[in-house]
Parts: structure tokens; C-alpha cells; sequence
């Protein structure tokens, strides 16, 4: 597996360290976690104690300061974990809320924020998507207002993972109205701020995380808490999205390889009409052709990681990666709950399970289409 | 305190063994490789000391092939100070207990941790072994230990059957950890970033001038048979028939 990337004894080590939190904490809990509808804070701090929530951030903030190579060895660990929600909980912390803050924030907003994040003591959420601005993000509509030293802030935002579980928001607002793309700034928005309230929304996979719709009526936050500068919010978040992407594809193709390989295990021990479900042609040809496609996928994630490491721009890489990762995992897991039949229909099935919850990755974090359009713009189009 | 610590590399548990065909060993091909399970504990309990008793150093060995390497790289990444690797062949356990006993000579550790026996060979001999050479006192199967204050003597909790023995011992002296003695912790990121720097010595064996001419050779090895099919009875006494008459156990 991708020598290149994971070359040295430590990457080893911490694939390990990773694998066997996993074992130990998070598997074994996976339809629990779905039942409550979230999976337990306290983990954070586990994971911060093992430092694993700032891996490429600067070590003055308490981060690791590695590249690339290392969150691709944790998301593909974590998304064995059997629950689709918590990665996604977990990856929303460390790459999707988290790196404007780490790029762009002050001092004093990196000391207060990122530190305890870091550390596990705090959860953090990103808030973009609003009831009528998802892949049209410019169309969003929530709205800062300036008074003095502080925004007063007021809308709403829609889908947001660890609705329930943040302790700050990295929020999207509209600055000025009138300056379109300049128009937004990213602000933190802590979650004990009155005026802040969410619903949790009931959705149909990933259900081991908190999705909520989050309001604002009046929430007052310092103007010190916008990271970057007024006006660089969309472009920002822009920039944030792709880190958001890539992480998804890595866990996403993680996640389907495990799925490949339950599901193998499943058809050599199912007989049917005599003799195990593996030793019919049909079946191995399904088996060859996911493994291909998840094998794809994962090489093109791959060469998004090592453009990282190169310190390219990867933007188109990782919006034909997201595209591809996203129908691949839809793909395996419809012929993965067709070869477990019956069983694979039921809740407790881990392919039943990536049924409804791969169907996210052609959605979140921008559609199918839209990375398709950005293809296209970058082509010339 | 000093403290030296074995690592033996060994084949995870998980991973299902084949014998090779010819019978002179397993088949290591595609084998994932881990620290023997009772030496990681070992190695949890010399950090836990370590801990707590300032100026504390944690010495692990492990004696075998250069790619044993990896399994004290963990040891380092969980807390250990440094580490020895003794390039050798497969020793016999006395082989392996006179290796420790030169060690020992040289670095004069205040105690020795080791896991009560490895996994792989379960022979659970080297620690007596051990402390036979060195005339060193032994609290084997090791469930609790407890350092005097002034760390001159050890009690160490022992379960054998039906309860709890208790030993006394002064230091320095040779423990071997069973199961329950506690539960190791994982290397954080940042421990097996700290431990790329920390030493790793390599020694060949014949550097040492220690005896190891095998005593025990192995003549053979085969899996064990496979468990047979069950079988459903019809009645309470076809079975008290079947196990007096067949099994033969009543
Ligand atoms: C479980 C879950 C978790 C989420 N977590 C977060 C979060 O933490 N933070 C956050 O900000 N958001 C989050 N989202 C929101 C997610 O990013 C949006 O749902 C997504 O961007 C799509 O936006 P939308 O739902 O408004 O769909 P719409 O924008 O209404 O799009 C609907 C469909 O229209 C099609 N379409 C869109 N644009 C084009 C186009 N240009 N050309 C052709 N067809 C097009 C696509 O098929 C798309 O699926 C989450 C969503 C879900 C379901």
C-alpha cells in the first residue's frame, strides 16, 4: 500500500496506535454510538491525550506538525471503526472546521480555540450550509452585523455535524451584503453565546452523529473572533473545503475496503445451492471489479496526498477524487447488500449500514455536480 | 531505578498460524508482528515505575533478528529510554536467560521485568532461568508489585490456585508479569515521535562470549488435530451411553 506514502517506521507506529484505539474504543461501541444518535465526547480527549487532533497543525499549538501522509493513515484507520457518523464527527473536527482557524486565525484566537481543540477538551463544527444556500454557498444569507467591537448575528445554518456536540462554531457570515464574494467572514461563534439554539435533524444514515439545525437570534460575538481578515470568509472557507474533501475520500475508500472485505468473509461462508457464494464465477468477478474501483479510488486520493506533500495546488485532483470516491462507494455498497441477500436488508448488517450512509459522499461537502463543475471551470469550459 | 525490560518479537495472536509442511517451523509469510503481549505489560509496568520514582531508566532488550527492530521501536514510542538489540538466531530459552545474565552484568539494573512467558514458544522458563544465573530472587506470574519506599525490595502478588500469594523480596531481583498486572497504553503520536532520537544499540551475539549452543532442538511440529463434528443424541440415555462407552468419561 502506497510505500512511498507511509515509508518510515513511525507512520508504522502510528497505523498502529491508531488501529488499536479504534479496536478498543470505537468498534465495539459502533451500534451504540448509532443508537444515541452521537458518540461520546470523552473520546476526544482520548484522542487528543494519543495526538491525534492536530496532526499537521504547528506544534506551538500543540499539533504534531506532519504532513499529509499521517491523517490518511488515521481517517483510513478510523473509518474501520464500523460507524460512518463517527468519522465524519471526528474528520468535521480536525480537517473541516478546524484549518482556517489554524491558517488564518490570530494569535490570541489559535490560543483560545485551537489549543483545546487540539487537546480534545473542546469539539468544534462548521457552519456553511443554510436552508437555501447548499452548493450555491455565495447564496448564504446569514448575516454579522457590526456594533462597535462585536457582531450580532443572526440566521440560521442547515445540516451541521456535531450540532450538539461543538463548543464553537466556525461560522460563515455575511459581512456586507453589497461586496458579493467579499462580502463573508468566518467567525467563531462559541455555543454557550445566547441567542444560540439547534434542532437535531433525524437522518436516514451516518446516525452516529449529531445533525442539527442551528439558529441565531442576536448572538453577540467579539469582533476578534473573526479568523483571517473581514471579507476573506468565502475564500477561506474555499480553501477549507479541501481539506474537507480530501479527508472524505480517504476515509470514504477506507470505509469501502473494510465493506469489500466483510462482505468476502460473508460470501465464503454462505452456501447456497451447495457450495459457498465465493465459488460462483459471478461472484468473483463482483469482487475483482469493486476491488479495482476502490483500488482507483484509493490511488487517486493518494496522488492528491503526495501533490499535498509537494506542496502543490490539488484542487482539481481532489474534486475528481471526491467525484469518483463518492460513486464508488455507492457502487460497492449496493453489490455489497446484494451478495449478503436478506441479511444485508437488516439494520445490523454492516452493508445495510454503508448502504445509507456512502450515499452521503455524492452529497456533502459539495454535490457530485458541483465538483464536476469546477472541473469544468478549471478546463476552460 | 534502572529497570531492563524484555521484548520479544513474536506473531500477533490474531493472526492464524501454519505449520509448514516439512514440520521444521511456521509459516511466516504474510505473519503480522507484535511485541509478545506479556512483555508490553512488562514494559507498562517499568513506565508506571518509572513514573513514579524520579531519575528512573527503562532499558528494553530483545534478542533475535534485526527486524525485532520494530517491536522496541514501540516499547521506545510507549516511554522506554533505550533500547538493545542482540543479533541472534532462535536461542533456546537457556540460550536466551544467559544472553540476559551478560546484559545484566554490564548495565546492572536495579530490577528486571520480563512477561512470564512469550507467546509463541510458551515455554515460560527464561525468567527462573534468569534469576538461577544471576542468584537473584524471582516473583514470577507477577498480578501486582509494589516497590518498597526506598525501592530496595519488592512485594509482588502472585495468583495460583484458589487465591493470592504474596512475596517479599529485596531488589535487585527478576519479576515476570502475568495478565492482570495491568493494562498497557498505546504509543501517543507524540511518544513515537520522541523515540525516532532515543538509542537503539545493535549487539551481534558473538560480541558477548556467552555459551549458546542450543540445548533443546525442535524434531517436530504439527497443528493440532481439527475439532470433529458434533453429534445430536436422541435421548439422555443414548448420551449417557455415548460417553461412557465412547468418550469414555464416565
Ligand atoms: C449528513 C450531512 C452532514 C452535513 N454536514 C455539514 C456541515 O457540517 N456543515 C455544513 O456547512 N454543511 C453540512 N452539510 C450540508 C452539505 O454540504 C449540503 O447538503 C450540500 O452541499 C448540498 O447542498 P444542499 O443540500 O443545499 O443541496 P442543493 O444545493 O439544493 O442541491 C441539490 C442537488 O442539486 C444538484 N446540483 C447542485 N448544484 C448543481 C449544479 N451546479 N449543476 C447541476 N446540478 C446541481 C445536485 O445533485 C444536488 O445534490 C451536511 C449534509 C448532510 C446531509
Amino acid at each position: 500500500m502506497a510505500a512511498d506514502l507511509f515509508s518510515t517506521p513511525e507512520h508504522q507506529l502510528f497505523r498502529d496506535t491508531v488501529r488499536k484505539f479504534v479496536e478498543e474504543e470505537l468498534a465495539p461501541r459502533a451500534r451504540e454510538f448509532d443508537e444515541q444518535g452521537h458518540f461520546d465526547k470523552s473520546l476526544y480527549k482520548k484522542m487528543g491525550a494519543l495526538g491525534m487532533l492536530g496532526l499537521k497543525y504547528d506544534p506551538r499549538w500543540g499539533g504534531a506538525g506532519l504532513d499529509w501522509s499521517y491523517t490518511a493513515i488515521m481517517f483510513e484507520e478510523i473509518a474501520r471503526g464500523d460507524n460512518a457518523g463517527v468519522t465524519m464527527g471526528i474528520s468535521v473536527h480536525t480537517d473541516m472546521a478546524t484549518p482556517s482557524l489554524h491558517a488564518f486565525g490570530s494569535d490570541e484566537l489559535r490560543t483560545r480555540f485551537l489549543i483545546p481543540a487540539i487537546e480534545g477538551a473542546t469539539v468544534s463544527a462548521i457552519a456553511v450550509t443554510e436552508p437555501d444556500a447548499g452548493s450555491d454557498v455565495a447564496a448564504a444569507k446569514t448575516r454579522a452585523v457590526r456594533d462597535g467591537d462585536t457582531w450580532v448575528i443572526n440566521g440560521s445554518k442547515m445540516y451541521i455535524t456535531n450540532a450538539a456536540t461543538a463548543d464553537w462554531l466556525c461560522l460563515l457570515a455575511v459581512t456586507d451584503p453589497e461586496a458579493g464574494y467579499g462580502g463573508f467572514s468566518q467567525i467563531i461563534v462559541p455555543t454557550d453565546t445566547p441567542g444560540f439554539s439547534y434542532q437535531l435533524l433525524d437522518k436516514i444514515g451516518n446516525r452516529g452523529s449529531d445533525t442539527g439545525l442551528l439558529f441565531f437570534e442576536d448572538v453577540r460575538v467579539p469582533v476578534a473572533n473573526t479568523i483571517g481578515d473581514i471579507g476573506r470568509g468565502f475564500q477561506q472557507q474555499m480553501m477549507q473545503f479541501q481539506d474537507e474533501r480530501l479527508v472524505a475520500c480517504l476515509s470514504a475508500n477506507a470505509g469501502a475496503e473494510r465493506l469489500w472485505e466483510v462482505t468476502k468473509k460473508y460470501c465464503e461462508e454462505r452456501v447456497v445451492f451447495g457450495k459457498p457464494l465465493s465459488k460462483m464465477q459471478v461472484t468473483q468477478f463482483k469482487f475483482v471489479e469493486m476491488l479495482t474501483q476502490i483500488t482507483a479510488a484509493r490511488e487517486l486520493a493518494y496522488e492528491c496526498v503526495r501533490r499535498r506533500l509537494r506542496g502543490e495546488d490539488a484542487t482539481m485532483d481532489i474534486s475528481m477524487a471526491k467525484l469518483f470516491t463518492g460513486r464508488m462507494t455507492r457502487y460497492v455498497a449496493d453489490e455489497c447488500i446484494q451478495l449478503h441477500g436478506g441479511f444485508g436488508y437488516m439494520r445490523e448488517s454492516a452493508a445495510g449500514r454503508a448502504f445509507v450512509d456512502t450515499r452521503l459522499i455524492s452529497i456533502g461537502g459539495g454535490a457530485d455536480e458541483v465538483m464536476i463543475q469546477y472541473v469544468a471551470r478549471m478546463l476552460g469550459f | 531505578m534502572k529497570i531492563l525490560v524484555t521484548v520479544k518479537r513474536v506473531p500477533d495472536p490474531e493472526t492464524s498460524i501454519k505449520v509448514k509442511p516439512d514440520g521444521t517451523g511456521i509459516v511466516t509469510d504474510n505473519i503480522k508482528w507484535v511485541v509478545n503481549p506479556f512483555d508490553e505489560i512488562g514494559v507498562e509496568e517499568a513506565l508506571r515505575i518509572k513514573e513514579k520514582v524520579a531519575g528512573s531508566e527503562v532499558v528494553l532488550v530483545s534478542i533475535g533478528d534485526k527486524v525485532a527492530q520494530e517491536q522496541l521501536r514501540t516499547g521506545l514510542a510507549m516511554g522506554a529510554d533505550r533500547a538493545i538489540l542482540v543479533l541472534a538466531d532462535d536461542l533456546d530459552p537457556l540460550g536466551v536467560a544467559r544472553v540476559l545474565a551478560k546484559l545484566v552484568d554490564d548495565e546492572k539494573p536495579d530490577l528486571i521485568i520480563m512477561g512470564k512467558q512469550a507467546i509463541d514458544d510458551d515455554s515460560n522458563a527464561v525468567g527462573q532461568m534468569l534469576a538461577e544465573l544471576l542468584g537473584w530472587p524471582q516473583g514470577t506470574f507477577a498480578s501486582q508489585i509494589e516497590l518498597s519506599d526506598d525501592q530496595k525490595s519488592a512485594s509482588v502478588t502472585r495468583e495460583v490456585d484458589g487465591g493470592l500469594e504474596t512475596l517479599s523480596f529485596p531488589l535487585p531481583g527478576v519479576i515476570t508479569a502475568d495478565l492482570r498486572l495491568n493494562e498497557p497504553r498505546y504509543a501517543s503520536l507524540p511518544g513515537i515521535m520522541k523515540a525516532r532520537k532515543k538509542e537503539l544499540k545493535e549487539i551481534p551475539v558473538a560480541d558477548l562470549g556467552v555459551d549458546v549452543t542450543p540445548r533443546v532442538t525442535i524434531t517436530k511440529m504439527e497443528p493440532p488435530p481439527s475439532r470433529e463434528a458434533g453429534k445430536i443424541v436422541a435421548s439422555v440415555e443414548e448420551l449417557v451411553n455415548l460417553l461412557h462407552t465412547e468418550a469414555k468419561v464416565i
